[in-house]
């Protein structure tokens, strides 16, 4: 039996079942037939409308850093904070391990992943490998599930419930830009970036 | 040959960073893909080809039971502080997922527990069995067994979740004498519990779940 080109064929990452690839139309999903991994999917949004979710979530992100997250009061006094003045606080309370962690996987690599997607999407738009494409990409996979903002969400939520026994709580702006900018990682945990490398050949460069 | 045929019987490579396709050029030491002074590096992205992960059993043992260290001052230790002008409270992880309960809250309750406790437990069982059953080349239950860690890594950084509740009361709550939230050491221990079982669940394989010597095609 002729294998063909290596390019025809895909190789399920998680148990290493080889197939010959298929044309996908519209919604479809190709998975494993021995484990079950997805193999592959049909992307539903090229890169135009990509570039413009990545934008959006990058102009988002901005306003959820920089706008308080939440105003407690407590007679009379009133006290709010930003995701980096969580970072200062952690850094000054001796926890400075937490402090790293919060800065890396709420602020560094999220802002990471964004602007380095919205580059090489920028240049894919235009059928181009975006100058500095292949270590991009492969920092972009090593990221991977270091980026943690939806989580984070879900924490401002505990904190606001547990802090509302105790003060009055009045949400602030943040905590609604980052409501946004995780259905923003939702519609992009849907996306195969690894699709890039086969939409922009090498020697379009 | 089975009728689904794996890279490896076919002298293929599959590049775990980019996906790429590559052949393997066995009998050269340096190229045949077998995890020893591997040099091969996938022609498309550069990053080294493997056919299995470098040392998987040795590395997700060794940060799977570092973790585990880590997991019990993490839970023995208070993780937060509560000062307010006539007493001083402190909270574990536990005593955090009560409070919630008795307050009113108790699907919050029900979130912090699955994040802070039964996803840590299920990433050491689950990781634990997968170790276990892969280095006996066992074939029991393989698809479920590729099931389960896939769900491992789905709900894996999910955990992290108390450490920030830990780190946004800390940054709100400063009333000065009227009342304050301090972090205490259980969650800098938390936090490297979660890093440390993301980083296991990494470096496991999951195609050593199929390497066994039976198969069941």
């Amino acid at each position: 039996m002729g294998m063909g080109s290596p390019e025809a064929l895909l190789i399920c990452e998680h148990c290493d079942t080889v197939y010959r690839r298929q044309l996908l139309s519209r919604g479809d999903v190709a998975c494993c037939t021995r484990c079950g991994a997805e193999l592959e999917r049909h992307h539903r949004l090229g890169a135009n409308t990509l570039l413009a979710l990545a934008l959006t979530a990058l102009i988002v992100f901005v306003q959820a850093n920089m706008w308080p997250i939440v105003t407690l009061g407590l007679s009379g006094q009133f006290s709010s904070t930003t995701l980096w003045g969580m970072i200062i606080a952690m850094w000054q309370e001796q926890a400075k391990v937490v402090s790293v962690l919060v800065a890396a996987t709420l602020f560094f690599f999220p802002l990471m992943k964004m602007t380095m997607l919205g580059w090489l999407l920028w240049f894919a738009r235009a059928g181009r490998r975006a100058p500095g494409f292949v270590p991009l990409m492969v920092i972009l996979h090593r990221l991977g599930p270091w980026t943690m903002s939806e989580v984070f969400v879900l924490g401002a939520l505990v904190a606001i419930v547990k802090a509302h026994t105790y003060f009055d709580v009045m949400p602030d702006s943040g905590i609604y830009a980052y409501a946004a900018l995780t259905l923003l990682i939702t519609i992009f945990a849907g996306v195969d970036l690894r699709q890039l490398w086969d939409d922009v050949p090498e020697h379009s460069a | 040959m089975s009728a689904l045929p794996r890279a490896t019987e076919l002298g293929l490579i599959a590049c775990t960073v980019c996906g790429l396709v590559c052949r393997n050029v066995p009998g050269d030491p340096q190229l045949d893909g077998d995890g020893v002074d591997d040099a091969m590096a996938c022609p498309r992205c550069g990053s080294t080809l493997r056919r299995r992960k470098a040392d998987s059993y040795m590395r997700t043992w060794a940060l799977l039971i570092a973790a585990f260290i880590m997991y019990i001052p993490a839970n023995v230790l208070p993780i937060m502080r509560t000062a307010s002008l006539n007493d001083i409270d402190d909270n574990t992880i536990i005593s955090g997922v009560v409070e919630l309960w008795v307050k009113g809250a108790p699907n919050l309750a029900i979130i912090v527990f699955t994040a802070s406790i039964v996803v840590p437990m299920l990433k050491f069982l689950a990781l634990g069995t997968l170790l276990v059953s892969s280095q006996l080349g066992s074939g029991w239950a393989r698809v479920q067994r590729a099931k389960l860690y896939r769900l491992v890594e789905l709900i894996g950084y999910w955990s992290m979740l108390d450490v920030f509740v830990v780190a946004l009361l800390t940054a709100l709550v400063r009333f000065s004498v009227l009342s304050l939230v301090e972090p205490l050491p259980g969650v800098i221990f938390f936090g490297l519990t979660v890093v440390l079982t993301m980083l296991a669940s990494m470096s496991f394989d999951p195609r050593l779940i199929w390497d066994g010597k039976d198969t069941d095609d």
